[in-house]
């Protein structure tokens, strides 16, 4: 028997082969990125709008972070609704530093007036007034200790979506808490984050959030139109090579272990794999890879602000995955820009409102109401998602018919059938 | 020969209900033996407490030549250190291929991080085919687990008993489902599993028990009520009363 006959686990192949997705995904990144680029105000023919490029960049960003909700539930079957508030955390981790070096440069460049040169103290009261006025306080709170250093604040990026998910995980998997309950607890977490940063005193400037983030310190010299592209490129960058990482994950023995644990947790255990090891090992990577999605969405959203991390974005998450298609690492990544991209649309006044007469239907307000019918119908009717419609497309119709038996006499497989 | 499983005193109850009564088993390195009893003996709890998945009141398991206590270990330890189940009803992995399923139970370390960087090698490979065949599931190892019979995922989930070579493998109804070709086949590899370590089989097929030619032991209201040869057994009166005459 050759390597070919073999299942997925066995077949020591270069990735691409393993997960064909693979190709084709990054060959569309590739082609949408470079398209973009041609089309775009900055560097092209300008057709393409720097509100737009920026509309675009934050899609790939929802676009990863979905691919990380869709290794943690549609992969391991665990039903986070925690995910946006790892997202947020990125984003302030990086508008922390955005915010300080960018408003001491202001600073510095006010005291150059002054007869004396300016003091460190004097800076550092300066950038605090500046910062901090708004909720009433002059003095840095000890978690802006790091905001100064560019590598300190990426690397909190990364640490501290990833130290929240590793303590929270911990216990919760510790304590065997799954299904529904586990998804009430995260929902908790986030409500508990957001609403402490909604508070004055958190240190980060309550609902106010933090702002002017689109300007990045230093290269004021470049026109918003060439920097939203960076951004966009750095999004895409970052999507597909989280991509790599996620097919990679899922298609190796790694894979196979986090897929029967969602489908029977139980049974794992008495093959002797330690469940809460890999769920944990799963639920931190995600949140890192959420936190880096945030550190990139928010440059281009130019502000964040508590409102961002309330337990409603971690569920809108999960529907755009659903949506999607689960358990494929493509159907959440088309969730999550078509939905995003079209509730854009809709809420953003573009789409027409609709005069029945005696009632006008206004999309502002009734476009929630189409996602979540779309939502119902989708779980009910078509619970592959849109990703589902690619089956049809390469004719790959797995005769799934959990355990009823195949053919005529009992275990005998119809060839053409269970080939198909 | 050296015992290699100790049960001794152990208790459980459920909101009062006694399942299993102050239970002693014991059970050596190479060994077969059949389990019997009338529905609701406590046959299933008795080996959910061995792979720690229910944690008795009273009593003390012993385990391996370092004669360590399975009471305070997680499942998963357990399973590491050893004993392997297959349950009542079969549980494969149904959206996983045939070579998936076996491959995940095959002998090898279970850490995330060693599963994550694994890369299967030829041995491994080989070994899968040769459990395929063994399992009569050469021809079926790229297809979905799902697509099997309910008797060829029996066959599977032995398959993948095997393939975690443990030193002591609980067995719970292998033959329920199966054709009598089937049942004889089960019989076979049970024996031949028996002869490099301990097999504890539960069935109430005394057809099935039978052939499988060892020692039994009749569970009844949670303690074992006789032990011996099947002949022993089934002439015992109080046997007869409590399962036989029923
Ligand atoms: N988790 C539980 N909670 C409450 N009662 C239980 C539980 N597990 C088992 N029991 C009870 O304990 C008794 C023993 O059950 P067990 O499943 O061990 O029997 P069994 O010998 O395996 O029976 P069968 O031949 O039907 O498989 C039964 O009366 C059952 O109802
Ligand atoms: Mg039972």
């Amino acid at each position: 028997m050759t390597d070919a006959t073999l299942a997925s686990g066995l077949r020591r192949q270069p990735l691409a082969l393993r997960f064909p997705s693979v190709l084709v995904f990054l060959a569309a990144l590739g082609l949408f990125t470079i398209a973009v680029t041609i089309l775009s105000d900055g560097l092209g023919l300008g057709v393409i709008s720097t509100s737009f490029i920026k509309t675009l960049g934050k899609t790939l960003c929802l676009c990863l972070v979905a691919l990380a909700m869709d290794l943690v539930w549609g992969y391991c079957g665990i039903l986070s609704l925690g995910h946006m508030a790892f997202f947020g955390l990125g984003g302030y981790a990086i508008g922390m530093w955005l915010m300080y070096a960018r408003t001491e440069l202001i600073v510095i460049e006010s005291l150059k007036a002054a007869p004396l040169p300016a003091t460190p103290q004097e800076i550092s009261d300066g950038i605090a007034g500046q910062i901090f006025g708004v909720v009433g306080a002059s003095e840095f709170p000890p978690i802006w200790a790091f905001a100064h250093s560019l590598p300190l604040q990426l690397a909190a990026v990364v640490l501290v979506p990833g130290l929240l998910a590793l303590v929270f995980g911990w216990l919760a998997f510790r304590s065997r808490v799954t299904g529904v309950y586990l998804s009430i607890l995260t929902q908790a977490m986030t409500l508990a984050l957001s609403l402490h940063l909604f508070q004055n005193d958190s240190g980060l400037r309550g609902n106010n959030g933090l702002s002017g983030l689109q300007n990045l310190p230093g290269l004021d010299d470049f026109p918003q139109s060439t920097v939203s592209l960076w951004f966009f490129w750095a999004s895409a960058i970052a999507l597909g090579l989280g991509y790599i990482i996620c097919a990679w994950i899922v298609s190796g023995k790694f894979g196979s272990v986090i897929r029967a644990i969602r489908d029977d947790e139980t049974r794992v255990r008495f093959l002797g794999y330690p469940v809460e090891g890999f769920k944990l090992f799963i639920f931190t990577l995600t949140a890192v890879l959420a936190g880096i999605a945030g550190a990139l969405y928010y440059p281009q959203a130019g502000i964040i602000n508590p409102a961002e991390m309330a337990p409603i974005a971690s569920i809108y998450l999960a529907v755009w995955v659903a949506i999607g298609g689960r358990g494929r690492l493509y159907g959440a990544v088309i969730g999550a820009a078509f939905v995003s991209l079209l509730s854009t649309w809709f809420t953003g006044g573009q789409a027409p409102n609709i005069n029945l007469g005696f009632y006008t239907i206004q999309w502002v307000d009734w476009w929630i109401v189409l996602l979540g019918f779309s939502f119902v119908a989708i779980t009910l009717f078509a619970p592959k998602g849109i990703g589902g419609l690619v089956d049809i497309f390469i004719d790959r119709k797995s005769p799934n018919r959990f355990g009823a038996d195949l053919g005529p006499d009992p275990g005998a497989l119809r060839e053409q059938e269970a080939e198909k | 020969m050296t015992t290699l499983l100790e049960v001794s005193g152990v208790s459980v109850s459920f909101d009062g209900f006694k399942a299993i009564n102050n239970l002693s088993f014991q059970i050596a390195e190479k060994e077969l033996r059949a389990v019997i009893g009338p529905n609701g003996a406590g046959k299933t709890t008795f080996m959910d407490i061995i792979t720690g998945k229910t944690r008795p009141e009273e009593g003390r398991v012993i385990y391996g030549d370092r004669a360590i206590s399975l009471l305070h270990m997680s499942e998963s330890s357990i399973a590491q250190a050893g004993v392997g189940r297959k349950f009542q009803k079969p549980t494969v992995f149904e959206d996983q291929s045939v070579a998936d399923n076996l491959l995940l139970a095959l002998k090898k370390n279970r850490g995330p991080f060693s599963v994550l960087l694994f890369k299967a090698s030829r041995d491994d490979q080989t070994r899968i085919e040769e459990l395929a065949s063994e399992i009569g599931l050469e021809s079926a190892l790229r297809r979905k687990a799902g697509e099997l019979s309910h008797g060829q995922k029996q066959w599977l989930e032995i398959g993948m008993l095997l393939a975690q070579e443990p030193k002591l493998l609980l067995v719970d109804e292998p033959a329920a489902g199966m054709t009598p070709a089937e049942r004889e086949h089960t019989t076979d590899i049970l024996r031949e599993a028996a002869k490099t370590r301990a097999v504890v089989v539960v069935e109430h097929d005394m057809e099935f028990v039978r052939r499988l030619d060892c020692r039994v032991s009749v569970l009844h209201e949670g303690s074992v009520l006789a032990e011996g040869s099947i002949d022993h057994v089934t002439q015992n009166q109080k046997v007869i009363e409590v399962y036989l005459g029923r």
